[in-house]
């Protein structure tokens, strides 16, 4: 499947002249990962704590749905596990062929994420929102995406004229060409008909053949036969 | 392409495509500059006196109108998460989002300069420095705007506290840019001034990446 390079990339240091020409360690590949780990997490958004003891553990090429109402914290625990919050305690470890880490900058540059919103710009037209996040991530930008996701005919189309589905399916493509190996998706079935929530379960079935890990934030089953993680009031443990 | 360049691009691209933001910091500022000489009246050599002052103050003021969008834009419709997550480091993204923002504003505000000089009836040598000082300048006020645009990015009226924030750390600019042109007038050296000022924009333009950084970061986790 294209953009679903199953290649075991080795882990580079990063130095202070990739660091400023922009390319650092997992530029223009895919590092793989033998699973991540959750132990006791604890969220806490201002002086709410949002959820605590949350603890998991997702091998590669298994995938954990994540379900609760709304406000239980599913879109925090993604965006914790992508790095951008940081856990009020407890560890995320992400293990590899190197060994393992728990730093969150390290665990951002393995993600591919799809989140709430689309991360699209109306200006730009379908293949330079491709090619710019493929650019972007030290990727060539590869067109056949846009025929995989059915969005070929309206790839010169500014993406103001794309219907809500239809943005959906651009994410995917831009999900695709950054060739990440975690992938956190919020809501992935979210706007898409029929049609295109069977291609997110057929891309989600891929990345996990290949190798990939996939923590979706889901009120819809995954059909990948995976575990779930129900987010509460109270503290969680798998 | 590298993703500094790939980010660069794209952000000259959406401010060329966005209803031309360049384009009304363009019209407001040659608009200031017209509306002043009118105010003041044909004293002409008044209007050259104060020429470097106010054109300085109007590129300022017009450079602000897009400034307020630098990360707001990505932030609401999710692109500096995904940004944020790409090999390229969030202190280089501001760079890029800083560059992008002078090439498409503070070049264009520099470039017209010379021709709303002819307004004041400054000089051509004092119009040479007036020039000069914008193009050494105004990367400084990209720079720092920068700084004042992340730590208002959450901010729902970020757009009305930026200015609070930010025009205070400009002063520097302003007196060492209007300073050169008025000593120029006088046809007093200037290197000193233009030396100050460029050091200024240096360490705006080297050290803002840092704080701008620092700061999406924390708005990232909120």
């Amino acid at each position: 499947m294209a953009g679903l390079d199953p290649a075991i990339q080795g882990h580079q240091k990063p130095c202070l002249w990739l660091w400023m020409a922009g390319s650092v360690a997992g530029h223009g590949e895919r590092n793989m990962i033998s699973s991540l780990t959750a132990e006791n997490l604890v969220c806490v958004r201002g002086d709410k704590r949002v959820f605590e003891g949350v603890s998991f553990r997702v091998a590669a090429g298994h995938a954990l749905a994540v379900e609760g109402a709304n406000g239980a914290g599913k879109t925090s625990l993604l965006r914790m596990i992508a790095g951008f919050l940081a856990p009020a305690a407890g560890r995320l470890i992400v293990k590899n062929a190197q060994g393992e880490s728990d730093d969150a900058e390290e665990r951002g540059k393995l993600v591919g994420w799809l989140g709430h919103q689309d991360g699209l710009k109306p200006q730009l037209t379908v293949i330079e929102q491709l090619n710019f996040f493929a650019h972007l991530y030290g990727k060539q930008a590869d067109p056949s995406l846009l025929e995989q996701v059915g969005l070929a005919r309206q790839r010169d189309l500014p993406c103001r004229y794309l219907s809500a589905g239809q943005r959906r399916r651009l994410a995917l493509a831009r999900l695709l060409a950054g060739t990440r190996a975690l992938w956190l998706l919020d809501e992935p079935f979210a706007a898409l008909d029929t049609a295109g929530q069977r291609l997110v379960a057929q891309l989600m079935a891929g990345h996990c053949k290949a190798g990939g890990i996939i923590i979706a934030a889901t009120h819809d089953p995954l059909g990948l036969g995976n575990e779930t993680l129900r987010l509460a009031n109270e503290s969680l443990k798998l | 392409m590298s993703p500094f360049a790939t980010l660069l691009l794209r952000d000259i691209r959406l401010a060329a495509r966005s209803g031309g933001s360049a384009a009304l910091a363009l019209s407001f500022f040659a608009l200031v500059a017209t509306l002043m000489p009118l105010g003041v009246g044909a004293d002409l050599h008044l209007l050259a006196r104060i020429a470097g002052g106010t054109l300085w103050v109007a590129a300022i003021l017009a450079a602000l109108l897009s400034l307020d969008r630098l990360f707001q834009g990505d932030f609401e419709d999710g692109s500096l998460d995904l940004i944020a997550l790409s090999p390229l480091p969030l202190e280089l993204t501001a760079l890029a989002k800083i560059g992008a923002h002078w090439l498409s504003t503070g070049l264009p505000l520099t470039l017209l300069s010379p021709l709303l000089a002819l307004l004041f009836n400054l000089p051509a040598p004092a119009t040479l420095i007036l020039f000069i000082s914008l193009l050494v300048g105004t990367p400084a006020v990209s720079a720092v705007g920068a700084i004042g645009a992340s730590l208002t990015l959450s901010l729902k009226r970020g757009g009305l506290i930026l200015p609070l924030i930010i025009l205070p750390l400009l002063s520097p600019v302003v007196i060492f840019g209007a300073g050169a042109v008025s000593l120029a007038l006088d046809q007093l050296g200037v290197q000193n001034a233009l030396g100050l000022l460029a050091a200024f924009a240096f360490a705006a333009v080297l050290l803002s990446p840092f704080a701008a950084a620092a700061s999406v970061r924390l708005n990232l986790g909120g």
